[in-house]
């Protein structure tokens, strides 16, 4: 029942009441923060009945949901774009051509994820503000798209690799240059690697507090999880719970519908990062 | 082969030169590809490490700018920080605790969810949800969930007689961890059981056939064959367990801010109040360092250690 072909470890019921319970477990928080959001709670916006009441308070604070929707928005689809770009391009450059540094460069790129965020923030806290994009949501998308770049890297690097290289080069004979063969013959072969990197860059972008708490200062600039978390302060020391789970739904909405959509993606990427180790 | 059809048509002695300038081009266009990984790597990530390290040997206040090299104070003053010590410690003891249930638990669901069957795909999307959350929205759940204005968990237990008061999931400190601990398990379970998953699926059938031909149990046939198979998927695993908690910040940041009395602070958070609280970057670029170089001592030795057992 359990593990294939083995033995069972568990019988039967055991196996469906543990499961079960570990299934309750793990949405249970999830539920409850939408009941919280909606459920009447003394001292919020909600506090007879049930209703949206604490949306309302979520929409209205501080430079209102649509700027700060729009903000999370323009960081993900930013983000997203920049990792997109710069590792299919870096892919598809290390899984098919031979050049000079291209395994030190492989490497250095992978050894990204060795440092910490911290430290590279504030450096960066200084170089943005030097170079003109403090408070810049262009900075902060360009920083998350950098902690992208090693898982990104390496995802297409394999993607590409898995390709057959008859197929390039019977374009190549039919006068095809390599951007040509890139874009016409390579790209549409490795649409799951892309949607593999796109959707771990939106969650991370989507979801990033460090970056953006220290990149931006300025509060019409921030997103959501810096402004629901300053949310929850927001009346003379008395915190706001269900303004805060309305927030959660809020920036947790989007994240749940997309990754239930993309979902054999997601695990697709860790699949083909296991073949070849 | 493009290039053998072509060069054949050449005369034996252009053959070499035709082939090395064919040979440069190609080169430079593979060049060509990665110059925005490279623009990357330089601008974003080894500027900003060549700066941070300038910055760790400089007076450098937050408002003030660089004044000028006064190493090694940076340095010597992280030792008389009073946060420093017991945020090293806490930080331990949250990897620590965090790993072993991390892998444990993420073991347990991948081995549960092994089959193919509705049950167990739908059991899978169930743990990979709280993936998909943010860890500063999970935080702000759990801000809610553990607090006693409206948390879940206390009034039925209240209502039961079991307790007189709401529990204090953030009360002391060891509450704190332990409450933190089960919101970062909560999160992060279902990924580490997705990466186990494809460690078990990557060992043969045979092998737990063969096995359970020589008489093994299931619990002989896991210690000694599934354990011992899946050595590679639990190094990735405790590779970036261990990194990614010794890293903690958010969680902390927004659960705790500390409390009770600075005893839940770890060392992420040390160098964002050096930083922007005591607004003195050059010793949060230090304390940035050193936790740079701690970090990649511990991976280089994570390497050996794993790599080193694996010839057993």
């Amino acid at each position: 029942m359990i593990a294939g072909k083995q033995e069972p470890l568990l019988g039967r019921t055991p196996y469906y009441v543990l499961t079960g319970g570990l299934a309750i477990i793990f949405l249970f928080p999830l539920v409850w923060s939408f009941y919280a959001s909606v459920s009447p709670q003394a001292g919020t916006a909600q506090s007879k009945g049930f209703g949206w009441g604490n949306y309302q308070t979520m929409f209205d604070f501080g430079a209102g949901l649509p700027t700060v929707a729009a903000n999370s928005a323009v960081i993900s689809i930013l983000t997203v774009a920049i990792t997109l770009a710069v590792s299919t391009l870096g892919g598809y450059a290390f899984a098919r051509f031979k050049f000079w540094g291209k395994d030190a460069l492989f490497l250095l790129t992978l050894s990204i994820l060795m440092v910490p965020y911290a430290t590279l923030l504030i450096p960066l806290y200084v170089l943005l503000n030097a170079v003109g994009l403090s408070n810049s949501l262009v900075g902060v998308a360009l920083m998350i798209a950098m902690f992208q770049l090693p898982f990104a890297t390496y995802m297409m690097r394999i993607s590409f690799e898995a390709i057959p290289r008859e197929l390039e080069e019977s374009a190549q004979i039919d006068g095809c240059n390599s951007f040509g063969v890139l874009w016409r013959i390579m790209l549409p072969s490795v649409t799951p690697g892309l949607v593999t990197v796109g959707l771990f860059a939106f969650l991370a972008a989507w979801n990033d507090f460090f970056a953006p708490l220290i990149l931006l200062t300025d509060p019409t600039k921030q997103p959501l999880p810096v402004t629901v978390a300053n949310l929850r302060q927001q009346t003379m020391g008395v915190i706001n719970y269900g303004a805060t789970e309305a927030g959660v739904v809020v920036m947790a909405l989007p994240c749940i519908i997309l990754f239930l959509l993309l979902q054999r993606y997601y695990v697709r990427g860790f699949m083909s990062g296991a073949v070849k180790g | 082969m493009v290039t053998t059809t072509s060069i054949s048509e050449a005369t034996p002695a252009e053959r070499p030169v035709r082939r090395a300038r064919i040979n440069l081009r190609r080169q430079l266009t593979g060049f060509a590809y990665t110059i925005p990984t490279l623009v990357f790597i330089v601008v974003f990530f080894l500027t900003p490490l060549v700066l941070v390290a300038k910055m760790s040997l400089s007076k450098y206040g937050l408002l003030t700018g660089d004044e000028g090299i006064n190493f090694p104070r940076n340095y010597v003053s992280i030792w008389r920080n009073p946060l420093f010590w017991p945020s090293v410690w806490f930080t331990v003891q949250y990897t620590v605790l965090v790993t072993v249930m991390l892998l444990g638990l993420g073991l347990g669901l991948a081995l549960l969810v092994q089959t193919v069957t509705r049950w167990s795909a739908f059991l899978r999307t169930v743990f990979l949800l709280p993936v998909s959350l943010g860890l500063a929205a999970a935080s702000l759940l759990a801000y809610g969930f553990y607090s006693p204005a409206i948390g879940p968990i206390s009034p039925p237990l209240e209502a039961l007689g079991l307790i007189d008061n709401p529990i204090a999931f953030l009360g002391t400190s060891l509450a704190a961890l332990l409450s933190t601990t089960f919101l970062v398990v909560w999160k992060f379970a279902g990924f580490y059981m997705l990466v186990l998953t494809v460690g078990l699926q990557g060992i043969p059938d045979d092998v737990h056939e063969a096995a359970a031909l020589d008489g093994a149990s299931s619990w002989q046939n896991f210690l000694h064959i599934t354990l011992p198979l899946l050595r590679p998927s639990l190094s990735l695993a405790t590779i970036l367990c261990v990194t990614g908690s010794l890293l903690a910040f958010d969680q902390f940041f927004i659960l705790t801010k500390g409390a009770p009395d600075n005893t839940t602070v770890t060392a992420v958070q040390v160098i964002y109040r050096e930083a922007f609280q005591r607004q003195n970057l050059g010793t949060a670029a230090a304390l940035s360092i050193l936790v740079l170089i701690v970090l990649v001592l511990i991976n280089i030795l994570q390497f050996r250690f794993l790599r080193g057992t694996e010839r057993d």
